[in-house]
């Protein structure tokens, strides 16, 4: 993935590099700024096995701030954020390559440095009894959970370092 | 062989005629008999599908995953016109603002119409409401839910935002939508069993196509629907991952 530009962020930021689980490297830029979860839409998208972007629809568009067609083949963590803690993701992957759904509280970035909380639910999508995708459709948290699960991930956070 | 059509109990009682007319016009076209049935009630519904009674259904999007992925019906059509969105209201002079500023013990007044249920259960989520900290009070219909609002029975509705678009202003005006679902991508399918599988392709055809003659228009009127467009069984598979993944909670 090509590194974040500075041209395309909105107000300060800090720069980290993150270091993705197939060994790649991305900077990104963060900046502090929180977009409001739309009322009332879901924001979906669906990803091949490996966790490629194939179908993401125009909230998932709005709120990660990329165009379709930047968003389309790229994998989904584009969308990660520096404050998400590993373990998160692991238990993820570990829950949907085991044919189980997966929910959990997320803060992603978005292409202008800035971020976003949902509620995640992950499911794999099976057809004629083989799982050959995963659907991912995301609502919005309540307050209280929001606040909760970034005090917990500051503190996995730590514990990685 | 008489077939069996039965319509989801979410139908507005207006169109009852309609799908009689449209049942008719069906038996006409494919010449054969046709039974309708109109279920008043969800349990109903599912006991015909699963003692395998019926042949054709439109359905509720929450009875799609048991026709689809248990019962082998594959889907036909959609009304394109037609969208399942819901609205959670409360009385014009009730305190609440915003879904944020409810608290638990929420009265919720709502119909057994499953995914409006479903809709309005996540989208008072955010205020940390669910079923164990909310009370309920299941009505017939909508307007008996607008009366309970009215009535400072209940705190808040759910309605489908059709049904609250199609009340009467008197009525409308005395409630305050706190949030309105746009999904898109939820909808009431024209499903058909096993027992149709060589004469699928004809019905999706018969039916896709109605709109482009005077009669099958005139049919669609009396159902207020603009043209069924034709639904692929990965279409319907895409709405089913989709409510499978808003029944995790
Ligand atoms: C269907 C699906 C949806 C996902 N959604 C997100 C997401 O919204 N944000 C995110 O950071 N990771 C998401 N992931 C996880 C990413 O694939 C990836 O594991 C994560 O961003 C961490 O990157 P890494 O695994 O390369 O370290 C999703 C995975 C799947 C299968």
């Amino acid at each position: 993935m090509q590194d974040m530009c500075p041209g395309d962020i909105a107000g300060n930021y800090t720069e980290h590099r993150l270091r993705y689980f197939d060994g790649s490297q991305r900077t990104v830029l963060v900046s502090e700024t929180e977009t409001p979860y739309p009322e009332g839409r879901l924001i979906v998208s669906r990803t091949d096995l490996e966790g490629v972007l194939t179908h993401v629809n125009q909230s998932f568009v709005d709120m990660a701030g990329y165009t379709e067609q930047e968003l389309i083949g790229a994998p989904h963590s584009i969308l990660r954020h520096p404050d998400m803690p590993k373990a998160a993701f692991a238990d993820l992957w570990q829950t949907v390559t085991a044919g189980k759904p997966w929910q959990g509280y997320v803060k992603n970035l978005r292409k202008d440095g800035g971020y976003y909380w949902v509620l995640a639910t992950v499911i794999p999508n099976v057809r004629e009894g083989r799982v050959v995708s995963y659907t991912s459709v995301r609502r919005k948290p309540s307050r209280g959970k929001v606040e909760e699960h970034a005090a917990l991930y500051r503190k996995l956070r730590r514990e990685e370092s | 062989m008489t077939l069996q059509f039965a319509i989801s109990p979410d139908f507005p009682p207006e169109h009852i005629p309609g799908w009689y007319i449209f049942n008719t016009w069906l038996q006409r076209e494919l010449d054969c008999a046709i039974h309708l049935q109109l279920y008043d009630n969800f349990g109903d519904l599912r006991e015909a599908i699963h003692a395998d009674r019926l042949d054709l259904v439109y359905a509720n999007p929450f009875d799609a995953s048991l026709l689809v992925r248990e019962k082998h019906f594959m889907p036909l059509a959609r009304a394109d016109n037609l969208q399942d969105e819901a609205v959670v209201l409360t009385a014009d002079h009730h305190r609440a603002r915003h879904i944020e500023d409810l608290r638990p013990g929420t009265v919720i007044a709502a119909t057994d119409v499953p995914d409006i249920e479903m809709m309005g259960m996540i989208m008072i989520e955010p205020a940390d409401l669910n079923r164990n900290n909310t009370q309920r009070i299941t009505c017939d219909n909508y307007v008996m839910v607008a009366k309970q609002l009215l009535n400072d029975e209940a705190d808040i509705g759910f309605f489908l935002a059709e049904a609250f678009d199609n009340l009467s202003d008197l009525v409308k005006n005395q409630l305050r939508p706190l949030v309105r679902s746009q999904i898109q991508v939820i909808h009431h399918s024209l499903m058909a069993g096993p027992a149709l599988q060589e004469r699928h392709a004809t019905l999706q055809q018969l039916l896709t196509t109605m709109d482009t003659s005077e009669k099958g228009q005139g049919v669609l009127d009396a159902l207020k629907i603009h043209r069924w467009s034709p639904l692929a069984q990965e279409d319907s598979e895409f709405m089913i991952d989709l409510m499978d993944t808003l029944m995790i909670s």
